[in-house]
């Protein structure tokens, strides 16, 4: 039995969305094609933050591009507040708005108050009403002191929090946030997402759509995140729920100082480990090690004493996004990333 | 946020309203740029000064009639507006679409033809401030002459030239859309062939029948060669068709810029979108 609400009550709808990107080589003819969204569906309830995961080139901005009308689907249809992204564009923008990290939209020859309120009469809000609106959404976010500062003078947070302004300043029914906190510093990143959850709370008709490769922002933001790679949407559901996909597993943080080189291999061949990673960590090696179960980890200390490994620490560690992510690619988010070299960042607000 | 403040729903203006705010909105950066950037006085009005002086000692050395000097001072004060509708209007949306401002303004209820008036009448009315300045400084300098009989005939003349320029501008504004980095050699390359085919600094009659009708679909040497003839004494000896005939062709090319930069403004908005040249590639 199909379960799925009607169209009018969901804020977004892909069927088998497909995007295929066709790149030019060096040479005259030369095109190639990338597959950048394949197949997604995807169905988004009025009032939810929806996060979409996935790394760098995953496929996520591509998304939000048809979503928000500025990008053709090559094959499929997506509806946005119940209306199609192709045939009725112009049904779906005024219910929206798009905020993405880095952004430098806008005049920097003009003021904070000045960009706002130029962005506000492309939506045709009347002045006055504009400005009260922008007022106290810059004292929300904290802004209200800069607003007569040229953007230009401003720095990447404080940009960003302009940003964010202009994008909740026209309420639209659905708010797609690319990447909103990409760049910031711990505490500019913080108010951005406090901001954005208080705005969600105070009216359950708003929906959100965000993207992010900070596993944390997920976590902490969305009422379900789907996992998305190489175009495709692998898992989709609360965290809470894709976290017990690995809840099975023990998952161990140790950390030791190894008298020679460590053979990772014999370890990851032990029986019963299922996954293993290892970084350089304030001169330790840090391992992060998944196990079908806790027994097999005396074995691991076994092996460990037996390399001349010495242990400085062990912890016993809840799963999180980043695991939900390995258990489905077969590599970590920034492994990913350094193999597309994307030059991954960690996640610098954690 | 009280929440009343949080649910009530924002009314919001559509229609000729949304239109009217939009084009006001996108002009206001460009008028207040110019007061914030003073720069411009130097850039865009001594230097293009020099470049008429030097037509103006030219002209006195070999003993030209004296309008010619006048001529010159109209011609150099027009480049401004040539300038602004090049790298400020055609090109523009290239630029715009760097900063990522172009999605912001595809993504909104407005519409683009909106955009792009706002931008035309802002850079319209921040360019008459130039070419004012261009005029009197060298009316003043040069000791310039104007024999004007009648200046309505003349304030529309203009009127329709910047209509008919403006209009142009919006229309290769919608051509670039499509255009990457090489937007930027594109516009170099309509610069300087214009300076001569518009007659910026001799009257265009003096190109011969044929070529000056050929540099009649821009609008400047229309509106130009128009102007001269009304503003000098000479001016209907020296003028290329007669003003009435200069006017009837400027209001034809202001109708057809404006219907194409429409047409052009959503076919190629459409095909941009399908190819993927809305947004900039950085992400």
């Amino acid at each position: 039995m199909n379960t799925e609400p009607p169209l009018n009550d969901l804020a977004i709808k892909t069927e088998a969305l497909t995007r295929i990107y066709k790149i030019r080589g060096a040479k005259k003819g030369d095109l190639r094609e990338r597959v950048a969204l394949e197949e997604i569906n995807l169905s988004v309830p009025r009032g939810e933050l929806f996060g979409l995961l996935g790394p760098n080139g995953a496929g996520k901005t591509t998304l939000i591009k048809i979503l928000t009308t500025l990008l053709a689907p090559t094959r499929g249809r997506a509806w946005v507040a119940g209306y199609d992204v192709v045939r009725e564009a112009d049904k779906v923008r005024p219910r929206i708005n798009m905020v993405s990290g880095g952004e430098t939209s806008g005049y920097g020859l003009l003021t904070v108050r000045e960009n706002l309120w130029m962005f506000a009469q492309f939506y045709g809000i009347p002045s006055r009403l504009a400005h009260q609106r922008i007022q106290m959404l810059l004292e929300m976010i904290g802004l209200a002191d800069r607003a007569n500062t040229k953007s230009s003078d401003l720095s990447t947070g404080l940009r960003q929090k302009m940003n964010i302004v202009r994008g909740f300043m026209t309420d639209p029914e659905v708010l797609f946030l690319d990447e909103p906190t990409l760049g910031l510093d711990v505490q500019a990143a913080r108010e951005v997402r406090a901001f954005i959850r208080r705005w969600m709370d105070e009216n359950p008709q708003r929906t959100i759509l965000l993207t992010t490769h900070y596993m944390q922002e997920a976590e902490e933001l969305c009422d379900r995140v789907a996992i998305i790679h190489n175009g495709r949407i692998l898992a989709c559901d609360t965290p809470e729920h894709l976290k017990q996909q690995v809840q099975h597993e023990a998952i161990f943080q140790l950390v030791v100082e190894p008298e020679q080189p460590l053979n990772i291999q014999t370890l990851e061949t032990l029986p019963g480990v299922l996954r293993l990673h290892q970084q350089w960590h304030n001169g330790g090696l840090q391992i992060e090690i998944s196990l079908a179960e806790e027994s097999v980890l005396p074995q691991v200390i076994g092996e460990l004493e037996r390399q001349q490994a010495h242990l400085r620490s062990l912890q016993k560690r809840q799963p999180s996004l980043e695991d939900v992510f390995v258990q489905l690619v077969g590599l970590r988010m920034e492994e990913v990333e350094r193999e597309r070299g994307n030059g991954y960042h960690a996640d610098p607000q954690e | 946020m009280s929440a009343a403040t949080a649910t009530t729903p924002i009314p919001k203006n559509s229609g000729w309203r949304l239109f009217l705010q939009t084009v006001i909105g996108r002009a206001y950066p460009r008028v207040i740029g110019q007061q914030r950037e003073k720069s411009w006085l130097i850039f865009e009005v001594l230097l293009p000064l020099i470049n008429v002086a030097a037509y103006v000692y030219v002209y006195r050395a070999i003993g030209a009639p004296e309008d010619y000097v006048g001529f010159v001072v109209i011609g150099g004060a027009m480049i401004a507006f040539w300038m602004n509708v090049l790298w400020s209007m055609s090109s523009q949306l290239y630029w715009e679409k760097e900063q990522g401002n172009l999605a912001l303004y595809i993504i909104a209820p407005t519409s683009l033809m909106a955009i792009l008036l706002g931008m035309a009448i802002g850079g319209m009315i921040a360019t008459l401030l130039r070419a004012g300045a261009i005029i009197a400084l060298g009316t003043l300098l040069f000791n310039v002459h104007y024999v004007v009989i009648n200046p309505w005939q003349l304030l529309a003349v203009f009127a329709l030239t910047m209509v008919a320029l403006y209009g142009l501008g919006m229309m290769t504004a919608s051509v670039f859309l499509l255009f990457s980095r090489e937007a930027w050699h594109y516009v170099n390359l309509a610069m300087e062939p214009v300076y001569l085919l518009s007659g910026f600094y001799f009257p265009l009659k003096n190109l011969g029948f044929w070529v000056a009708l050929g540099a009649s679909i821009i609008p400047l040497s229309l509106g130009l060669d128009a102007m001269r003839q009304l503003a000098f004494r000479s001016g209907p000896s020296l003028g290329f068709l007669s003003v009435p005939l200069e006017i009837a062709m400027l209001s034809v090319l202001s109708v057809v810029f404006l219907i194409a930069a429409r047409w052009l403004l959503a076919t190629l908005e459409r095909l941009a979108r399908e190819e993927a040249r809305l947004t900039e590639n950085r992400r």
